[in-house]
């Protein structure tokens, strides 16, 4: 037959791939041998007092086979010669999905995140039991907010900003110095009764605290003005590190390392939560349990990271908003059309600040204690991490980061089934920032533009249509 | 220095040059660390009409257009925009002043869409006449007006140049400064935009500052032209009359790109 059809046919150009693929899984595994030979295949041992060494030839035999095995596997499957590559381009299944379910995923995160306490407390049976849980959901939620202020510099401004954890140590301790101020206490008991202070001082210093650290922004923005990218990125870093270190190093004010403990807790707008005859539990007829504080803080970081989106998304369709966007796409562009890039910069650094000095009062009202501990860099990568994962400028993804990596890190405390495999000297929290950078790297490598990668415009004139922002480049300037 | 002119071209609006000069530059030297990228350039636009400047690579033409926005300042000279001195006002506040950039290179938000990018140049006019004026652009630029919710970095080169125009013109500008138009593009775009330019002239009496290296075509659009070599003005005169000249012809129309 001259015809052959394609089914039984191999293509034409067919390339060998069981010799290369062999050939090169062979040179990596001598490549791991050399690499793992010292590194596994030997363990130090004491033996009676002095240093011996012992051999696992088995442990080698395994890791390299490992090595070889996967290496022959990925040769003969992903990326062999033969196989077709992808020439798929445009919005992925991912984003496509974005935009089918975009209007309702919203409602939808909003009603679970509202009713989350309640689901909570009823699978698990009871409010005691559900503690976990909520706590969780608070520090989800921390987080969400602090992606939501950081993604007002980073995502919508352009601003590379390493030391965000600063604003939050600024909210945290405006709050920890204010209401555990002596003279101030005197000064409120005298007008309005011994216990005003206690009561009301997280009300009184919330919105304090955001302006102080809104303050602290346009104070880091000033010098930083002429600067962009790396060079802002550094700068922003050290000033994360300077109000680190002066938190420590100012024993007088801050108190040091040791921090400041028992700061006044969270009240229902001035009804404390405690078993006493004016407390909230007696107030409203309910039988007195410390879940209820940790139940109404949940409602207040989320009205607290619902109000950062609400404002966010606000700003984003003012002329500011607008001019953030602009800025982060091209500067030059920007001051030849009549903005202010000062203005326009400073505000946005004010803006980020100030909701990362609410979420730091939530913080310090949360723990009670507050020390500079709390504000080290690998905070502020965390939230950068959940920005440029959740993909920038994008709020509902900055949320599904910061539920993936604050939930996830959590998950990884409980690998303990690991132990059944690996036995009891396995400790599977070893591996949890394993596990986590493996993941970051996956995320990058498959999704550059982070989880949402699509921008809706803020405005149209006829219809919406999603552009995947994999086909847009990057703004020069 | 022929300075006395009277337009000769029946489709373009005939400037009033009774009174002083709309944008008047004199003597402007501009640095860029220790090397002197203008050397003391005079330029006048007068009111209603196209003047262009040409030049080759690394003239100073994008350097001057930059210096008469305020990035960078010169060192020396002076730039009065209807009398007022503008040399020291900061970028944002020139444009306040309604003059309008087409920078070099395009300089459209990428990741904004067309109708964003539109909105953005209307922000110096508090967007009073934002609907009007986004109809004009479309009248000038159809295909903006198919494209308007795409990204700006999804367009084409020409498209682009559209909607950098488009977006200068969002200000109601005075004065229109556009920095190589043509730049990059089908010489079809390039009739496209021109034909625009003088459109907007004839019809609303814009006044527009055109940097160009296409020397052919922006001359023959052009009421008056300037030569820039080496950050130095050598020529100038009506475009027609400066197209004849054998040194201009030589150095940039290479015996004729007609």
């Amino acid at each position: 037959m001259a015809v052959q059809t394609a089914d039984t046919a191999p293509p034409a150009a067919a390339n060998p791939v069981l010799g290369p693929a062999f050939k090169d899984a062979l040179i990596v595994g001598l490549i791991a041998l050399g690499l793992f030979g010292p590194l596994i295949g030997f363990e130090t041992v004491i033996i009676d007092g002095a240093l011996g060494l012992a051999y696992r030839p088995s442990l080698l035999a395994i890791m390299v086979g490992i090595i070889f095995f996967g290496r022959l596997l990925l040769n003969v499957t992903l990326w062999s010669p033969n196989r077709k590559p992808s020439t798929h381009t445009g919005p992925t299944l991912f984003d496509r999905a974005g935009t089918v379910m975009g209007p309702g995923v919203k409602p939808a995160l909003l009603a679970f995140a509202v009713l989350f306490p309640a689901i909570a407390i009823f699978s698990l049976g009871g409010l005691n039991e559900s503690r976990y849980l909520i706590d969780l959901g608070i520090l989800i939620l921390t987080y969400v907010m602090l992606g939501w202020g950081l993604n007002i510099v980073v995502g919508l401004a352009g601003l590379l900003d390493l030391g965000y954890v600063a604003f939050y140590a600024v909210g945290a301790y405006t709050y920890a110095l204010l209401a555990t101020s002596a003279p101030i206490n005197d000064f409120f008991a005298g007008l309005f009764g011994a216990t005003f202070w206690a009561n009301w001082a997280f009300w009184i210093c919330l919105p304090m605290a955001g302006i102080f650290a809104g303050v602290w922004g346009m104070i880091l923005g000033f010098p930083v003005l002429r600067l962009r990218g790396d060079y802002l990125a550094i700068v922003t870093l050290a000033f994360g590190e300077i109000i680190r270190l002066v938190l420590i190093n100012w024993v007088d004010f801050t108190n040091g390392g040791a921090g400041i403990a028992s700061i006044p807790r969270a009240t229902f707008f001035g009804i404390p939560f405690n078993a006493g005859p004016d407390g909230f539990a007696a107030l409203f007829g309910l039988p007195f349990s410390p879940m209820h504080r940790i139940v109404f803080l949940y409602f207040v970081i989320l009205a607290l990271a619902l109000l950062t989106a609400f404002v966010t998304v606000r700003l984003r369709r003012l002329p500011v908003g607008r001019a953030w966007e602009a800025l982060r796409e091209d500067e030059i562009a920007c001051r030849s059309l009549g903005i202010n890039t000062t203005t326009t910069k400073l505000s946005a650094f004010a803006t980020g600040a100030m909701f990362g000095g609410f979420a730091g009062c939530f913080f310090a009202v949360r723990a009670g204690f507050v020390s500079p501990e709390s504000f080290t860099f690998d905070v502020s990568a965390m939230i950068l991490a959940i920005v440029v994962l959740g993909g920038m400028g994008s709020q509902i993804g900055v949320a599904v980061a910061a539920a993936v990596m604050m939930g996830g890190m959590e998950m990884l405390r409980n690998l303990g089934f690991l132990k059944q495999i690996f036995g009891n000297d396995f400790d599977p929290s070893l591996y949890r920032m394993l596990i986590f950078g493996f993941a970051m790297v996956a995320i990058m490598v498959w999704k550059p533009r982070g989880l949402v990668s699509t921008r809706d415009p803020t405005i149209f004139l006829k219809e919406r249509k999603a552009v995947s922002g994999d086909l847009v480049k990057e703004g020069h300037g | 220095m022929s300075d006395t002119l009277t337009a000769t071209t029946p489709a373009l609006a005939t400037p009033a040059r009774t009174d002083a000069p709309m944008l008047q530059v004199r003597g402007v030297k501009t640095f860029y660390g220790n090397i002197m990228a203008l050397r003391g350039v005079d330029v006048d636009v007068y009111k209603g009409e196209i003047v262009t400047l040409i030049g080759s690579n690394g003239a100073g033409k994008s350097t001057l257009m930059m210096t008469i926005f305020g990035q960078p300042r010169p060192r020396e000279g002076s730039i009065l925009f209807e009398g007022r001195d503008i040399t020291q006002v900061p970028t944002h506040e020139i444009a306040h002043l309604k003059i309008a950039q087409s920078p070099e290179g395009r300089r459209i938000f990428p990741r904004m869409s067309v109708f964003e990018n539109l909105q953005m140049g209307a922000a110096v006019d508090g967007f009073a006449h934002f609907d009007a004026d986004l109809e004009k652009v479309f009248v000038l630029f159809p295909r903006l007006k198919e494209r308007i919710n795409q990204r700006g970095g999804t367009l084409s080169g020409g498209e682009q140049q559209m909607l950098a125009i488009g977006r200068a013109l969002m200000s109601r500008p005075r004065l229109l400064m556009l920095d190589e138009p043509s730049l990059g593009l089908a010489p079809l775009v390039v009739r496209q935009i021109f034909d625009a330019i003088r459109e907007l002239n004839r019809t609303e009496g814009l006044t527009v500052f055109l940097v160009e290296q296409n020397a052919f075509h922006a001359l023959k659009l052009a009421h008056r032209g300037y030569v820039l070599v080496n950050g130095a003005i050598t020529l100038s005169g009506e475009g027609r009359e400066l197209l004849e000249r054998p040194e201009v012809r030589a150095a940039y129309l290479e015996g004729g790109a007609h």
